[in-house]
């Protein structure tokens, strides 16, 4: 295209933040990958026995596989209550539309203390779901719902779902609404519209949303540990006590990058898993 | 007739999950605001009456207040540091064609997709072993590597849309490089700045995962104090200030749209 020395003098404004990033990220992580390899917390001894001393031990793998879990839980559901969402504003005039961009952008942008908050006050003992339900006669006594699963589910659900919402607004805007017509038009009833036609064109950015909620979710430090409260142990916050409280160094280098390439390894599989199918689609 | 009554069904199912969803979205927001103003001591819901009680105790809670500024005082720099470096870079990548623009993009994206606990770690560890030792600026260069991603992405649409052919004009026309930034190219790119800076100034307001390991009892942040409070206790003031960050939020929302039309932005770069 043109001489290199141009190409590169071109590329002269992102130097500064190149140098920053050498040194404050790419060094840092060979770093972490060099210390997951010590055997003692003083640095001592180069060996895997980080790695083996998770893989032999039930309690950490099943510590990894609830956080996967709760990342594929969070996602299906976010998908369920979004598709909705975006079918409404698609087919919505602008002020509707203004509205549910708002409702949506506005979660996203507060804190995500206050959000986990909201939920502390909405499942707690004296909240305002048991008090609803003792009010209205329907249960005896105020339910655990704070610090359980379901409770940490839901929490999560409602604090990702505007990264599953927008991709798939986006999705549906693209979308080309003759085709659902003409699948009406030619006797399908709308549920069969949305599954052969709706929902298999806008996949991908069902899938891209999906996959940012299973990120945020695995990873949301903060929701885990005061909605999920102590009992429930996730990667996040056993890699903060590994490291932080008993100071297993090497340890806790070995499970962030475990965790790190589960997720990101998930993420991948997902992403390419899609575009190989939606590359099948567009073959037929 | 069994069609329509299929059609009947769906539509009331679409309806009912989209009012579920959106009073999900939004009931939250309402709840923080509603409780914030209970004269209980407690987070009793429905608040057994009304008083501002919280927000004034919250001018005679300094362990609360400190970690506020510092929190204002890191985002600030953040942003500084995110909007003029991540500018620059996303100006150099986006006018460039080779593919060393495509890695560095790349790179630069990357702590968005790995999860930032790991890459925090990694800091502290290496802060240790060179025996730098923690402090406001360290917290800082955490921040920004974190946040400058979402400059470049906004910048970077911005710059796209951009016709190279005005610069190629102004500077033919015998304007100097750094007149031709200044009067062709920032005005173009500007909305692209004031919406990834905004994001940047909120995701580093609310960073946890790079404060919980860099941030030390000298550099103690609002989120973290925050977290901390409600493990030990669940803290009315907590309340109180949730509702000053929820209404400063919906004023900054508020301002954005009318500035440059936030939503847009947001509609791109998710896509």
């Amino acid at each position: 295209m043109s001489s290199p020395s141009r190409a590169y003098g071109e590329l002269a404004p992102a130097l500064p933040l190149a140098l920053v990033f050498v040194g404050a990220f790419v060094l840092p992580l060979i770093a972490l990958v060099a210390i997951s390899f010590y055997r003692t917390p003083e640095f001592l001894d180069l060996s895997p026995v980080q790695y083996l001393r998770f893989l032999s031990d039930p309690f950490s793998l099943r510590v990894l596989a609830d956080t996967v879990m709760l990342g594929l839980e969070v996602a299906l559901c976010a998908l369920v209550l979004a598709y909705p969402l975006a079918l409404v504003y698609v087919a919505s005039g602008a002020v509707v539309r203004m509205i549910l961009t708002f409702l949506i952008l506005l979660p996203l942008l507060t804190s995500t203390v206050v959000r986990t908050f909201a939920w502390i006050v909405i499942l707690g003992r004296d909240g305002i779901v048991n008090a609803t339900m003792l009010s209205l006669g329907l249960w005896d006594s105020p339910a655990r719902l704070l610090y359980s699963w379901g409770g940490l589910v839901l929490a999560l659900t409602q604090i990702q779902l505007p990264l599953m919402a927008l991709p798939l607004i986006n999705s549906l805007l693209r979308l080309d609404g003759n085709l659902a017509k003409a699948a009406e038009g030619l006797g399908a009833g709308r549920f069969r519209v949305f599954f052969t036609v709706i929902l298999p064109l806008t996949l991908p950015g069902a899938i891209a949303g999906g996959l940012l909620v299973f990120a945020a979710a695995a990873t949301a430090f903060i929701t885990q540990t005061l909605v999920g409260g102590g009992r429930i142990i996730l990667m996040p916050s056993y890699i903060y006590q590994q490291s932080m409280g008993v100071q297993d160094w090497p340890f806790a280098a070995a499970l962030s990058l475990i965790f790190t390439v589960a997720v990101v390894g998930i993420v991948a599989a997902i992403g390419a898993l899609s575009r190989l199918m939606t590359r099948g689609q567009h073959a037929t | 007739m069994q069609r329509d009554l299929g059609d009947r069904v769906y539509g009331g199912l679409v309806g009912a999950l989209a009012a579920a969803s959106t009073l999900l979205l939004l009931a939250p927001t309402l709840v923080v605001l509603i409780i914030s103003l209970t004269s209980g001591m407690t987070l009793k819901f429905p608040p057994p009456g009304w008083s501002a009680r919280w927000y004034i105790e919250l001018f005679h809670s300094p362990e609360i207040l400190a970690p506020a500024l510092i929190s204002l005082k890191v985002a600030l720099c953040t942003t500084l540091l995110s909007a003029v470096l991540g500018s620059a870079a996303a100006l150099g990548i986006f006018n460039s064609r080779s593919r060393l623009a495509r890695l560095l993009d790349a790179l630069f994206m990357s702590p968005m997709v790995l999860p930032a606990m790991a890459f925090s770690l990694s800091l502290l560890l290496v802060f240790n072993v060179i025996g730098l030792r923690l402090s406001f600026w360290t917290l800082v260069l955490g921040h920004t590597i974190v946040c400058v991603p979402f400059v470049i992405r906004m910048v970077g649409a911005a710059v796209q849309q951009l016709d190279p052919v005005l610069v190629t004009c102004s500077l033919s026309l015998g304007a100097s490089r750094w007149y031709t930034f200044r009067r062709i190219t920032l005005p173009l790119i500007r909305r692209g700045i004031t919406a990834g800076s905004l994001v940047a100034f909120l995701s580093s307001f609310d960073n946890v995962p790079v404060s919980l390991f860099l941030a030390d009892a000298r550099t103690e942040v609002l989120p973290i104090k925050l977290w901390a409070i409600l493990e030990g206790s669940l803290d009315v003031r907590v309340a109180a200030v949730s509702g000053v960050i929820v209404v400063l939020t919906l004023i900054g929302l508020v301002c954005a749209e009318a500035l440059g039309g936030l939503s847009r932005s947001f509609g791109k770069t998710s896509s």
